[in-house]
């Protein structure tokens, strides 16, 4: 039997990286499933790629400069309009810091 | 018929005035009444709005001072376009409340030209899947057999578009998502190079892949479209300066003498024999008019799925950051403090595919594995890229199947890789940043549409389309319509 790609204590972690909270049964599915997509993407080992500069835009850009002059933005009241919990002028969120 | 005409001939009559921008949408929304119950194209109808702007539209063409080609145009976008004041969802759970304070700059534009929009469009959530069955409110159907799926993730774009529920519409392309629903379909879904197309207000799934384009009823029509949804945006830096040129223009001339590589690496095993059938008559089909089709190698094709399946999720995983229950969408209160309230709120919003790629992006992108996923898969990239390079220096276009296979049925793939592997031949497009177009190219015996993809170099879509519309007008797969009047079973 191959090693598994992924442990559950992995899934674990990554859940909590990416704020995810999954059920004890999502975590084993998700374990499988990644373990199964993580062997597929190993064919790319089977690749020599030394030497070989990495892509991260198709299109050639350095970085594209504007202006700094300021220009009208959407309305604060618009961008609290979609808002879970606004309150005044703020987004309004559960406590950060222990008491 | 208003609905079975295309945007030039729908155009041509409010010119002459035979018939009205209000006659046009009148006609659309109450095809999309009686028969979107069966096909599940439209998230959200927007009758009032397009209403009142098709009156506008009505009184430009009395005035004689119609806008542009699309004025007065009914039209349909893809739910991950901004859409200012009306609902846009992504598909999602997460944002099923959203309501944009800002338009899409491809929205902006079709306003300024006087389009009228119909509605917003079905989807995989947040763009991520092959068969709209990822669709957080319900599945889309294929409206050449209602058992089967349309394609993904644009899929109610795609079926919309061929079952003339509107003139034309938009979808997102990251990696394959227009052309394979416009396959599956039997549709023209064109996806335009990388920079072509701003982005801004496209809610974002991989921001160095996804690009917006058309599906249309004709090749003609999906260049109008483009003509007016192209070109630099400075709210999008990634759109790029090049000059627009007249599409609908470029059609002509013919392809005699133009150069058609094969890349034998898309017609691969497991291919459906019907699909590989139809592709090699219609490159004959191109030969016959004068194109010299040669064979091409793309060596690296094989592995463009599985660069894929690195950089799409790792930057959908940063990307969805931003859905963390404070500035929009879905909060799911309760919990201790803010971080149990993300978690709570994303394991809620989210659905299974859009957990399953937030967290293999998670994984790829975290310390110790970066190198050997990501940087990888970006090396990877180059590879396929310098493919089409060397390709496209002894060939102008380049002619594929745009999926190994036809439409499947609702549920048929219940594995992820699976349903991944429908997209091996569009992928490694998205990789290179360049335009690709499905084209209808024939059925199977059971009645499926098939599509050919047509390939060009970054920003070289006239001669994409010049190609496609050859063809088009040489066969008339794309005059046969699916049957959705008839009773349901």
């Amino acid at each position: 039997m191959t090693q598994p790609k992924i442990s559950l204590s992995q899934v674990e972690h990554v859940a909590r990286l990416a704020r995810l909270e999954l059920s004890e049964a999502d975590k084993e599915r998700m374990r499988r499933e990644l373990d199964g997509i993580l062997s597929y993407i190993d064919t790319l080992r089977a690749l020599q790629t030394d030497g070989v500069e990495p892509t991260s835009h198709a299109v050639p850009l350095t970085n594209v400069m504007r202006e700094d002059e300021p220009r009208p933005s959407v309305p604060q009241t618009d961008m609290l309009a979609n808002a879970p919990d606004p309150s005044g002028e703020f987004f309004r969120v559960p406590r950060i810091i222990e008491e | 018929m208003l609905t079975r005409l295309t945007i030039e001939d729908l155009a041509a009559r409010f010119r002459r005035g035979e018939a009205t921008p209000s006659q046009a949408a009148a006609a659309y929304l109450e095809r999309i009444e009686a028969l979107d119950g069966r096909v599940n194209a439209f998230l959200t109808v927007t009758r009032q709005a397009a209403l009142g702007q098709a009156a506008e539209a009505d009184a430009r063409f009395t005035a004689g001072r119609p806008l542009s080609p699309l004025d007065g145009i009914p039209i349909a976008l893809k739910d991950l376009l901004c859409t200012r004041g009306i609902r846009t969802t992504c598909g999602s759970r997460i944002l099923e409340t959203f309501v944009p304070p800002y338009d899409a700059t491809v929205m902006a534009r079709l306003r300024a030209a006087g389009a009228v929009l119909l509605g917003k469009l079905n989807m995989d959530e947040f763009a991520m899947g092959s068969s709209t069955e990822h669709s957080a409110f319900f599945p889309t159907r294929n409206p050449w057999d209602l058992d089967r799926v349309p394609g993904g993730s644009s899929g109610g774009s795609a079926a919309a578009a061929a079952a003339d529920l509107a003139a034309a519409t938009l979808g997102s392309d990251t990696g394959g998502s227009i052309r394979q629903p416009a396959a599956f379909c039997g549709t023209v879904g064109l996806k335009p190079t990388y920079g072509r197309v701003s982005r801004y207000g496209l809610i974002a799934f991989a921001s160095s892949l996804d690009q917006i384009g058309p599906f249309a009823k004709t090749v003609a029509d999906a260049a109008l479209v483009l003509g007016v949804i192209a070109g630099a945006d400075p709210r999008d830096s990634t759109s790029v300066d090049v000059p627009v040129p007249d599409y609908r223009a470029a059609l002509e001339g013919g392809i005699a003498g133009l150069r058609v590589g094969i890349p034998a690496e898309y017609f691969i095993d497991g291919i459906d024999p019907e699909v590989e059938a139809a592709v090699k008559a219609a490159i004959e089909v191109l030969r016959g008019l004068g194109a010299r089709p040669e064979a091409v190698s793309l060596p690296h094709t094989r592995y463009g799925l599985a660069a894929y399946y690195v950089i799409a999720p790792a930057e959908a995983s940063s990307n969805l950051a931003r859905y963390d229950g404070v500035k929009y969408g879905l909060r799911v209160p309760g919990g201790r403090d803010l971080i149990e309230m993300y978690g709570r709120t994303r394991a809620a919003g989210f659905g299974t595919e859009v957990k399953r790629r937030v967290m293999l992006g998670t994984y790829a992108l975290s310390a110790g594995y970066y190198d050997a996923y990501y940087g990888k898969a970006q090396r990877v990239r180059t590879l396929v890229r310098r493919d089409f390079q060397e390709a496209f220096e002894r060939v102008d276009v380049l002619a594929a199947p745009t999926t190994p296979g036809v439409a499947f049925t609702l549920g048929e793939k219940t594995d992820p890789l699976q349903m991944y592997l429908n997209d091996i031949l569009t992928i490694p497009v998205n990789l290179a940043g360049l335009p690709g177009v499905s084209v209808p190219a024939g059925f199977t015996t059971s009645g499926l549409p098939i599509g050919l993809q047509l390939i060009g170099r970054a920003f070289d879509e006239s001669t994409v389309l010049r190609a496609a519309h050859a063809y088009e007008r040489a066969t008339d797969w794309h005059l046969r319509k699916p049957t959705l009047e008839a009773p349901p079973r």
